[in-house]
């Protein structure tokens, strides 16, 4: 698909602090092919004139690897949260509409704080307990057919577009959401990491965890890494009733 | 302890200093796992001989410092390159998803300049992988408070006693726009690359250089500026040149482009020994001259293909899954149906704050790691020798931290009165950054800056166009004097931040431009065509430059080549073995 067009036209809602009220602000900045939506702000960043000819602030945006492999840039582009940097305006209608995604607090502009997906990781224990860093051989042995598995859930870079699509995360809501829960499945598919398989599923018994998820099915839908989340979410739901009824059992 | 930077090698310094019983402050500009190192794609190496090849660790020593062109000291080299199969199993234990085999062990492939599969891999995300790993130990040591995050910040400065010495650091929090200084027993710098110097290159956007840069400015010295890796295959755009890993070729990748109407396979005819897999220096070298001497870029533009349409698509997907998205994504066509089209990216420092083998600066108390130091690549970097490096110089310089501060004499604690003063100093700069005022353009100068680096202190030097830059240079960093910043505001502004990165970027540009204008030699990345020989007796040498006012001051020392005698380098024949002077004492590997 060609989007080709004389220039590119952008609205983008600004907010200058958490506490200011949201605006829009529409720009125009020059058509070239093979743009994509970084690149578009950065010209708008390098003469940021709105369309009605008012000279603002160049908006801001969080960015880093620009080829998707570190979540940094997600926003909501025309009313679906993915990365900025794989957002190519050909394949994109005029105007382009950009929005900071709404599940998360707002820092400035298009800049989200999505710190509490980074503490989600703390609670569910996301890592495998080594001993040490000393020298102790090499790993247990795996198939090819596990690290194929384990090997797409890792790709998960925490951009947070999971949460920005699921109905049942919001500012207030303490689910933890997908990206979390299926990290708690990669680390539980680890023979190491499975030594805290319990304490990681009782971790995901409580309020916000796994008993939230609605099922709507919106996370799979988005994730930009084609993460197989509902699947990780109901491969939990089936080790924790297993514990659950084991704990009964041994009450 | 201060560790900036939470890409590899800051990451792996963290880990050991809070396993070795310090509390640790880390530092970055983003949140950790949004580091460049999520961008390494191909893997990491180290000589386990898996494949039955008869690989070893000295083997991939001489690889290393045989590919580097002899540049590099080669005491660390070979600690680093023995250290790597421990470094790897390491990584297995915390569960990177590495590629297997069959029976369920670590798979290995190909890379550049060897003839052995040597490389460990998590499909073509393997740097993504490993930070990750990385990451999650660094969050376990974060639960119970022996690690502190500070991200969204950007380092300033150091904080300097009277006597010299390193003491903390000053930073700019990126929220609040706050300049505050923290103390230490010792900083770690493991700050990455300078790619943005370059304008655009395969690095991320935090690339700049910047930190490294103020470091040098504060008496640092920095070594080997001017070997800049150009990496043979990246697909070129607007915003960056995205990399096309060298594990495309590992796994069977082919470079052609057209002639007399037929495909031509100018590296396989240029280099029967290693074709495909000749060092990257060298397979960019061959990409210009079929491009730019012999008019043969496809379509008549500056690219050749890099193939892999040849090779079973369940087999690319499962070892190159991820840079073939990117391909797809990018360019919308599929790499595993058509040839892509490619062409070479600035991608790498060689060169960086000298340290010792032990990590320490020229600055005592501060300590630099990975991409920001000089010490493993010699002249060019192979290809996953980088993941490697970054591991074993942050876990080194954790050691060599640990030990510092055991050793530390508090007593000349420095007074507040240091961090009082470098606060005020820094906070001067930044009142003087948003008071700019007059008709230039601070973007425009960076895309000037990067054309003019990519144009004349890239692949190919001539001592005239050097020259040309070098004042250029100078010219920027007037005209940046006079460049508004658009955004005078103190609440997440991000051009003041960026303002001052230029800053730094225009001192480190000059460091790369003078060192390359001085050595009047070809070795490595570093290519002169009006000096086209590697000229030993004159020019094995370490490029150490020391900050001045009136421009970096230079001074050459010798490299230890006490381990490998230094023999011509090529890859068109079969490499001859490296002479090996006896082992000295074998250092404790990762220990």
């Amino acid at each position: 698909m060609s989007n080709a067009r004389p220039h590119v036209t952008v609205r983008i809602l600004r907010q200058d602090a958490p506490e200011a009220t949201p605006r829009w602000e529409e720009f125009r900045t020059p058509y070239r092919p093979a743009l994509n939506v970084i690149t578009v702000l950065r010209d708008i960043r390098q003469n940021p004139v709105t369309v009605d000819g008012v000279r603002t602030t160049p908006p801001v945006w969080e960015s880093n690897c620009l080829e998707e492999v570190c979540g940094a840039c997600s926003m909501v582009i025309n009313g679906k949260a993915r990365q900025s940097c794989s957002a190519l305006v050909d394949h994109l209608p005029d105007p382009i509409v950009l929005q900071p995604m709404a599940t998360f607090p707002v820092v400035r502009d298009l800049i989200v704080d999505r710190s509490r997906m980074f503490d989600a990781l703390k609670r569910v224990m996301a890592w495998i307990p080594i001993d040490g860093t000393y020298s102790l051989g090499p790993g247990p042995r795996a198939s090819e057919e596990t690290q194929e598995v384990r090997y797409k859930l890792s790709t998960c870079m925490t951009c947070g577009v999971c949460l920005e699509v699921c109905p049942q995360v919001t500012r207030e809501s303490l689910f933890v959401g997908a990206a979390a829960l299926s990290q708690a499945r990669l680390f539980n598919t680890h023979p190491t990491g499975a030594m805290k398989k319990s304490e990681r599923l009782r971790a995901l018994m409580g309020p916000g965890g796994l008993a939230d998820c609605g099922n709507s099915q919106n996370c799979v839908a988005a994730c930009p890494k084609g993460i197989p989340l509902t699947t990780s979410i109901a491969d939990l739901n089936r080790e924790g009733t297993i514990l659950a009824i084991r704990d009964l059992l041994t009450g | 302890m201060i560790v900036v930077g939470g890409g590899l090698a800051g990451l792996a310094a963290a880990m050991r200093l809070a396993e070795g019983g310090a509390s640790v402050l880390l530092f970055s500009t983003v949140p950790v796992k949004r580091s460049h190192s999520v961008c390494a794609q191909g893997g990491i190496n180290a000589a386990v001989n898996l494949k039955g090849e008869g690989d070893s660790t000295q083997e991939h020593f001489d690889d290393t410092i045989y590919g580097g062109d002899f540049l590099a000291n080669q005491p660390p080299v070979k600690d680093m390159c023995e250290a790597a199969p421990e470094i790897v199993y390491l990584l297995d234990r915390m569960g990177v998803p590495f590629n297997r085999t069959g029976e369920g062990l670590l798979d290995f492939r190909r890379f550049g300049g060897t003839k052995h599969h040597r490389t460990a891999f998590a499909g073509a995300t393997t740097g993504q992988q490993l930070i990750y790993a990385l990451d999650e130990q660094v969050r376990r040591y974060e639960v119970p408070g022996r690690v502190e995050k500070r991200e969204a910040h950007e380092f300033l400065s150091v904080v300097k006693d009277g006597a010299g010495r390193c003491v903390g650091i000053c930073a700019l929090d990126l929220v609040t726009m706050e300049v505050t200084t923290h103390t230490a027993d010792a900083v770690i710098l493991a700050t990455g690359g300078p790619g943005m110097i370059f304008g655009k290159s395969t690095n991320s956007v935090n690339c700049t250089g910047s930190a490294a840069a103020a470091a040098y400015q504060q008496g640092a010295v920095y070594g080997n500026g001017e070997f800049i890796q150009v990496h043979p295959t990246a697909i070129p755009g607007e915003d960056k040149l995205r990399l096309m890993s060298e594990s495309a070729r590992g796994e069977g990748g082919r470079v052609w482009t057209v002639k007399d109407g037929k495909p031509w396979y100018f590296l396989e005819e240029w280099y029967p020994a290693y074709g495909n897999l000749v060092p990257r220096d060298i397979a960019t070298r061959a990409i210009f001259k079929v491009v730019f001497e012999l008019g043969l870029g496809v379509d008549g533009q500056p690219a050749v293909y890099l193939d892999v349409s040849h090779i079973d698509p369940k087999i690319l997907d499962k070892k190159l899954g991820g840079i073939l998205e990117i391909y797809e994504k990018f360019v919308g066509e599929d790499p595993r149906k058509l040839p892509m089209r490619v062409f070479p990216g600035v991608h790498y420092s060689m060169g960086g704050l000298w340290v010792d083998f032990q990590h320490m600066t020229s600055v005592p108390g501060l300590l630099a790691a990975g991409e920001c130091e000089y010490q493993y690549h010699g002249a060019n970097r192979l290809g996953a020798n980088a993941l490697l490096s970054c591991i074993f110089a942050g876990m080194r310089s954790a050691n060599t931290a640990l030990a510092h501060a055991k050793g530390l004499d508090r007593s000349a604690a420095a007074a507040d009165a240091a961090f009082t003063d470098e606060k005020r100093r820094q906070a001067a700069k930044n009142d003087e950054a948003l008071a700019r005022s007059g008709g230039e353009d601070l973007w425009q100068i960076h895309k000037e800056l990067g054309e003019w680096m990519t144009a004349h202190v890239t692949v190919v030097r001539k001592n005239d166009g050097l020259r040309a830059t070098d004042e250029k240079l100078i010219e920027f960093a007037d005209r940046l004097r006079r460049a508004p910043l658009g955004d005078t505001g103190r609440w997440v502004n991000q051009v003041l931040p960026f303002a001052r990165n230029l800053d730094n970027m225009l001192v480190l540009a000059r460091v790369i431009t003078l060192g390359a204008l001085r050595r009047d030699e070809s070795r490595g990345a570093h290519y002169k065509p009006d000096f086209p020989e590697r000229d030993d007796p004159n020019w094995l040498k370490t490029t150490k430059a020391r900050h001045t006012d009136a421009g970096p001051a230079f001074e050459y020392e010798a490299v230890d080549t006490s381990l490998i005698k230094p023999r011509a380098r090529k890859y068109d024949v079969e490499k001859q073995s490296g002479t090996v002077a006896p082992a000295a004492a074998a250092a404790g590997a990762i220990g």
